[in-house]
């Protein structure tokens, strides 16, 4: 008989595991990063590339992008898993399904929010933006990124195995995303018009935490559901 | 003594009734063959017996007690092949055994390694698992039965695209657990050779949900 | 107490008393609504600021508290049907989700009219607006998610943990928007401003609140034994009625 391994171990088992396959098909990694890129450069060729426009939107623009990249990423979260009948194997499982999710978020989080944040200083500097906004921008998408993996995630484990999943994620998904995009951008303007924004990263801080416990828990939820979309 | 004990189990999906009031126990040292023609509902009961899907009625019990109150127990006690093994193609049979171990049951990699080459993958460990046969890639998931020190095996289907020594090795290795006090459950479309404790339990077709059901009495 | 709660989600139980209540329901909403609108366009009094298009009020006021009791509906009843597990919930889930939309976008509509003649546009960003706008969002959201599950247990299940991650949001995002809103209108204005109203303004918005509230119950209720008759259509007592009815 299986002992229920301990929470730690079947985290760290299901982080390698992750690891590993995210490391596998790396070429698949960049393509929400690229995304990223061509989506913000799209603001300055599709609206104006006026210093005075680009360095007052920039930091909205920029949070734009890495929602919409995020949301790009999501589908897959779940779905090979899915596919090949691990999914139900991880449903199976003594350990709980929270530790395990968590992991998977882990990894989409070092895979798709982790570089989105090493690449917004580059996009920062397109945008106009000060030195001081460009650290802000990324103090706030360190803060955040790691919501809307967890967020994402729901939206994820809801549509698993749906024929229609990609397009329905992002429709439950950016409802909820929207707070998370107000301070995040809403702090680097706000520090732009001299305002002191520490109260700012706390909520922000305050939103990671929130998800951080109750993200998983919805997730889990739904792939338990999610089991009879065979 | 009784492991599992379904009692007037019913399904229906997509307006089709795939078993009403189904009963039967699961006893150690059985291994029970579920069978029936395609779209019979083998898959639903295995996957309802797993505890995966939602959308049945009817009572479930694990040594006695209410599978709700025992779940945890249930499923570290339960060894499940469904239908899409879980083999991820990306990864070498080592590390698809490692990544189940992990959660199941931990093991050496020279014990995992050894159920490998007792599946007759030897050599083949570290080739991602894409590059293997659907036989292979079966085979993977089949060495947790070498592994596995759960009492019950849910096994779907599990002689999909086995050659003959391989079926010959699995009959075997069922009739070996079940010897030891196990208990299997599985469907096959293969015909069965195992001495002694098999039993079989025949789904019908599918039918049609009658035309009239009364409501049940809620009082 | 217990029995009756039990007795709450059979659906046919509900389908007798809703179809009950319904005359009453509806008869009370043609009048409330009836007496409210004639009052409330033609008999009250004036706003000294905006003229005569405040009146858009008794229509928008309404509809944006039901769009946000519906969602609250919703939720309880996504409660109760995870934990309790009973079918009438979701049947109530599925009947309420495209209500509650519609009077979303009624919220909104009737506020566009409302912003027109006071503010000159169409559409104004403001707070309020903009929170309707991500609710009518959140409804579409479970619309969608309700039609894209074909299992029926699985389809409900899925919904209710998706309004539940709704609702919780809901603060957060009524939050966020309030401040949004005043880093950009650092004179913040509201469009549906209430200061201290003459009752001879409040008591019409009363009668319509109460209006639409009865409208919305029986609307919900036809919907909902819509959807019972559709789910039990094999059970002996929809047959029967089917055969009564059809035989007329």
């Amino acid at each position: 008989m299986s002992m229920p391994q301990s929470i730690s171990s079947v985290f760290m088992a299901i982080l390698r595991r992750d690891m590993l396959l995210a490391f596998r098909r790396r070429q698949d990694l960049a393509n929400p990063l690229v995304f990223f890129v061509i989506a913000v450069s799209l603001f300055p060729l599709g609206v104006s590339p006026e210093k005075s426009f680009l360095a007052e939107a920039g930091a909205g623009i920029v949070w734009v992008a890495a929602l919409l990249a995020t949301l790009l990423s999501l589908d897959g979260l779940f779905r090979s898993d899915f596919e090949d009948g691990s999914l139900e194997q991880l449903v199976l499982s003594p350990s709980p399904l929270y530790a395990i999710v968590l992991a998977k978020i882990l990894v989409h989080w070092l895979v798709t929010g982790l570089p989105l944040i090493l690449l917004s200083p580059i996009l920062g500097l397109m945008m106009y933006l000060s030195s001081d906004q460009i650290v802000l921008l990324g103090l706030t998408l360190l803060l955040g990124t790691p919501v809307l993996s967890l967020v994402g995630a729901i939206g994820a484990a809801l549509t698993v195995g749906l024929r229609v999943g990609g397009v329905l994620i992002s429709l439950l998904v950016l409802p909820l995303y929207i707070p998370v995009l107000i301070f995040g951008a809403g702090t680097v303007n706000a520090a732009a018009s001299g305002l002191s924004v520490a109260g700012y990263l706390a909520l922000l801080g305050a939103f990671f935490m929130l998800a951080l416990v109750l993200a998983p828990l919805a997730a889990a939820a739904a792939l338990r559901i999610s089991m009879t979309n065979s | 003594m009784a492991l599992l004990r379904v009692e007037r189990l019913t399904c229906e999906r997509d307006d089709r009734i795939l078993f009403q009031d189904l009963s039967f126990e699961v006893g150690s040292g059985e291994v029970i063959q579920i069978e029936g023609p395609n779209g019979a509902g083998k898959t639903t009961l295995l996957k309802i017996l797993g505890g995966l899907l939602q959308n049945w009625e009817g009572e479930l019990y694990w040594k006695g007690q209410p599978m709700s109150e025992v779940r945890s127990e249930f499923l570290a006690s339960l060894l499940y092949i469904g239908h899409k093994p879980g083999v991820k193609a990306v990864l070498s049979p080592l590390e698809n055994l490692r990544a189940w171990s992990a959660l199941h049951e931990p093991a050496t990699d020279d014990k995992l390694m050894a159920a490998l080459a007792r599946v007759r993958l030897a050599g083949y460990e570290y080739v991602p698992c894409g590059s293997l046969s659907a036989g292979q890639q079966r085979r993977v998931a089949l060495a947790r039965l070498y592994l596995s020190q759960a009492p019950l095996w849910v096994l779907d289907e599990a002689f999909t695209a086995i050659d003959r020594s391989g079926v010959e090795q699995l009959e075997a290795l069922l009739a070996n657990k079940a010897q030891r006090g196990g208990a299997v459950i599985m469907t096959t479309h293969h015909a069965l050779n195992l001495p002694g404790a098999l039993r079989k339990i025949r789904l019908g077709k599918a039918q049609e949900a009658p035309e009239v059901l009364e409501e049940e009495d809620l009082l | 107490m217990k029995v009756w709660f039990y007795r709450l989600g059979s659906p046919k139980w509900f389908y007798d008393i809703a179809g009950r209540c319904l005359p009453w329901l509806a008869w009370s909403a043609l009048l409330l609504i009836a007496i409210g609108t004639v009052w409330g366009l033609v008999f009250a009094p004036a706003d000294y600021q905006q003229g005569n298009s405040f009146r858009i009020m008794y229509i928008h006021v309404p509809t944006a508290f039901l769009a946000q009791s519906c969602y609250l509906m919703m939720a309880v009843a996504a409660v109760i049907s995870l934990v309790w597990k009973m079918k009438l919930c979701d049947l109530v889930i599925v009947a309420a989700a495209p209500l509650g939309a519609a009077f979303t976008f009624l919220a909104l509509f009737t506020g566009a009219v409302w912003g027109k003649p006071t503010w000159g546009t169409w559409w104004v960003w403001d707070a309020r607006l903009t929170a309707m706008l991500i609710l009518l969002f959140l409804y579409f959201g479970v619309i969608a998610l309700q039609h894209a599950i074909q299992d029926k247990v699985a389809s409900a299940r899925a919904t209710a943990v998706l309004i539940l991650v709704g609702v919780v949001n809901i603060p957060i995002i009524k939050y966020s928007v309030e401040w949004w809103n005043t880093l950009h209108q650092p004179a913040s204005f509201k469009l549906t401003e209430k200061p201290a109203m003459p009752s001879e303004m409040w008591l019409p918005l009363l009668v319509m609140v109460l209006g639409f509230y009865c409208f919305f119950a029986a609307v919900l209720f036809m919907r909902t034994r819509n959807e019972i008759l559709d789910r039990e259509r094999r059970t002996k007592w929809v047959r029967e009625l089917v055969q009564k009815v059809s035989s007329r």
